[in-house]
């Protein structure tokens, strides 16, 4: 037993509300970095295309968005091609979306060993949202093929899209915190999260653009942090659309409340997981 | 007293009613929220509607001892283990636990069936709490124990229910913390396998000098391994004390009045002969099947025959819960009349140990099998125990021996005075 517990500890009804027990994360650390080598080991075990379903998925979603939304609605992409428009939008987005999934439901898909072994809850949706960072990765490289196809040359901007991927991590964390502590006292949640997960989509500029949103709600807009991540990801890779401004001040603000109070719910729920979920 | 690895004062778990059994639905929360927003708010749940699964639970536990727990279904032992492994929060009470704590409630926590065998050793290692250099360390180890070598590159859906538990058990067996918790683990899995995982655990308890609380039924396993049983019953400590001592209490309460099995055999109208029951009729014990004294014994089997039967042969063994044979006899060409009968065994005394022990009588005539019954209830033998305190240093027999040191010298003074 490597981890490196305090030699005497008490187990008493409550703690602190505000505890959220950091240094106890650090000590558990090597599980985590299991937690999500085990994610990613079996995501794509026993299929044919394997990883390759982390860019089929965006692609195939691009192909149609670029047929329905741009060829035939023709709506404004701040004259970036299509595809390249729609990527770079679908890529966070994919990212978001299947990660929001996966830490929701980590916290059911794990119920045998919260009920069996301690470890620090909160590693199960921060599990998922590290593991899907591999998907995005491996899809970025087909972005890569493509600007260049297109002409564009990203320029020192692109040195900011690991910062719009890190607000993406967190909002997906912060708000996978409240949904898996809900999920693992209703189960409701299971069926309500893909359908929100299509509702955000629509609220936030992946198939269209930010320049559809007039102008005096832009910031109201920023409310959603996804909004903000996907502007971010266009602007970053391709120098057009609205680059970072009030709008992504209240997206990380926003992120911030949510991910504090996914916080302390969390560790609120964890006290009686075992006995719920 | 050594210094003191687990101290509980008062622990208390409150369950409501259906918690476990089913999640709640985000209805049932919206209607309490309708019908009561105060107390909604407020996050009180009404006390009736719930149960207390471990109530007012104090208890020590020394550093380096291995305690038992027993008790009945639903006595609380899991409740209790579960809030010192810190998986879920006492109601009430408190408890200080010194050292790395190590639980092991169920076989093969974290295994996945997509991954290889060896994957899965590092995963479930590092989820009951080893590191990553740690289980390289013990892996081949770990690998041998299990005897699954050939197949560690294999996914584990394509192991034998068998191969798993294997594995799953070696990788809980080479767990090293300070405290281990373990839970009824050992029911599952071959006999050989059960004796195998058992002596290690008492090495790592009795070498390792580890701390170790260890639930179980079976009487055999708690023996062996432990020096102080804790009785938990209905949420509560029954009596905590020395291994003999409590399992034999609890044994005999187990066995006293209610036991649902059916003591008295129907007689079965084709049948030729059948045994219909038997008791101790002599010493009188509490009960008629707990033997409680090594005094002369007299054991009745009640028998009822359909018409005066020939040359009969009729056997008799008494097994062990481990299903050893303790004493087997036979006798033939006895004649069975019609009606009710007894067969009468006295013995000088029955020094056995104590414990659960089953009769198997037969009887046949020439045409075959008339009954053969393996009898209900078991014999429970509750006499004192002459033997060495710890289990792994007794045997079968329970003699009640003299002893005494005579010198030479005084033999020889003792003869010339003669």
């Amino acid at each position: 037993m490597a981890y490196l517990q305090p030699p005497v500890w008490i187990i008493r009804p409550q703690r602190a509300w505000w505890d959220i027990g950091l240094s106890e994360l650090w000590t558990y650390r090597e599980l985590l970095y299991f937690l999500v080598w085990r994610d990613i080991k079996i995501r794509y075990k026993q299929t044919v295309v394997g990883a390759g379903w982390a860019v089929l998925q965006p692609l195939a979603t691009m192909a149609l968005f670029t047929l329905f939304f741009g060829r035939l609605a023709r709506l404004p992409s701040e004259g970036v091609p299509y595809p390249v428009f729609f990527y770079a939008g679908l890529l966070p987005w994919t990212y978001f979306a299947s990660s929001l999934a996966a830490a929701t439901n980590s916290t059911v898909e794990h119920e045998r060993i919260i009920t069996k072994v301690y470890f620090p809850r909160l590693f199960l949706p921060l599990a998922g949202v590290l593991g899907s960072l591999l998907d995005l990765g491996i899809a970025s490289l087909l972005l890569f093929a493509l600007l260049p196809v297109y002409g564009i040359v990203p320029g020192v901007r692109l040195a900011t899209l690991p910062l719009f991927v890190a607000l993406a991590m967190v909002t997906a964390f912060g708000v996978g915190l409240w949904l898996s502590a809900l999920n693992a006292l209703y189960r409701d949640v299971r069926y309500a999260v893909p359908f929100l997960i299509q509702l955000w989509l629509f609220a936030s500029p992946v198939a269209y653009s930010t320049s559809l949103v007039p102008e005096p709600w832009r910031w109201a807009y920023g409310l959603n942090p996804m909004a903000g991540v996907v502007e971010g990801f266009r602007w970053a890779l391709t120098g057009r659309g609205a680059g970072p401004g009030v709008a992504l001040a209240v997206s990380v603000l926003a992120v911030l409340v949510v991910v504090v109070g996914g916080l302390l719910y969390f560790r609120k729920v964890e006290a009686t997981m075992a006995d719920m979920v | 007293m050594d210094a003191v690895a687990i101290r509980a004062e008062g622990l208390g778990k409150r369950y409501r009613i259906g918690e476990r059994e089913r999640y709640l639905a985000l209805r049932d929360t919206l209607v309490r929220w309708a019908r009561a927003p105060l107390r909604a708010l407020r996050g009180r749940t009404h006390e009736n509607g719930s149960i207390w699964a471990l109530k007012d639970v104090s208890f020590e536990v020394a550093e380096g001892e291995a305690v038992g727990i027993i008790g009945r279904n639903g006595a609380g032992k899991t409740t209790l283990l579960k809030i010192l492994a810190r998986i879920t929060k006492p109601t009430e009470g408190h408890a200080e636990v010194r050292g790395r704590v190590g639980s092991l409630l169920e076989v093969g926590t974290g295994f996945h069936p997509e991954l290889t065998g060896r994957e899965n050793v590092f995963l479930s290692g590092a989820i009951l709490g080893m590191s990553r250099r740690e289980i390289q360390r013990r892996f081949d180890e770990i690998v041998e124990f299990a005897g699954v070598e050939r197949f560690i590159d294999t996914p584990l859906k394509r192991y034998s229910t068998g191969m798993q538990t294997r594995l799953a058990f070696a990788v809980a067996a080479h767990l090293e913390p300070d405290i281990l918790l373990v839970d009824e683990v050992l029911a599952v899995g071959d006999i050989e396998f059960q004796r195998k995982c058992l002596g290690k655990m008492q090495e790592v308890s009795e070498k390792g000098g580890r701390t170790v609380l260890f639930v179980s039924h079976q009487m055999n396993q708690i023996r062996r391994l432990c020096r102080r049983v804790l009785w938990l019953e209905a949420g509560g400590i029954v009596e905590t004390g020395p291994t003999p001592h409590v399992t034999a209490a609890y044994e005999r309460a187990m066995t006293s009045g209610n036991d649902p099995r059916n003591e008295h055999r129907e007689f079965a109208p084709n049948a030729k002969a059948r045994f219909l029951g038997w008791e101790i009729t002599e010493p009188r014990g509490p009960e008629p099947h707990i033997l409680t004294e090594l005094a002369p014994t007299t054991i009745k089997f009640r028998v009822w025959a359909q018409a005066d039967l020939g040359p009969c042969h009729h056997g008799i063994v008494l097994y062990d819960t481990e299903g050893r044979r303790v004493w087997g006899w036979a006798t033939d060409r006895l004649p069975v009349p019609a009606g009710a009968s007894t067969f009468v065994y006295r013995f000088p005394m029955l020094p056995l140990r104590p414990g659960f022990y089953s009769w198997l009588v037969t009887l046949f005539d020439e045409t075959g099998r008339l009954d053969s019954w393996h009898v209900v209830p078991d014999l429970l033998i509750a006499t004192d125990d002459h033997q060495h305190p710890r289990d792994e240093w007794s045997g079968i027999l329970n003699l009640p021996a003299t002893f005494e040191v005579v010198a030479a010298r005084r033999a020889a003074s003792d003869a010339q005075s003669r």
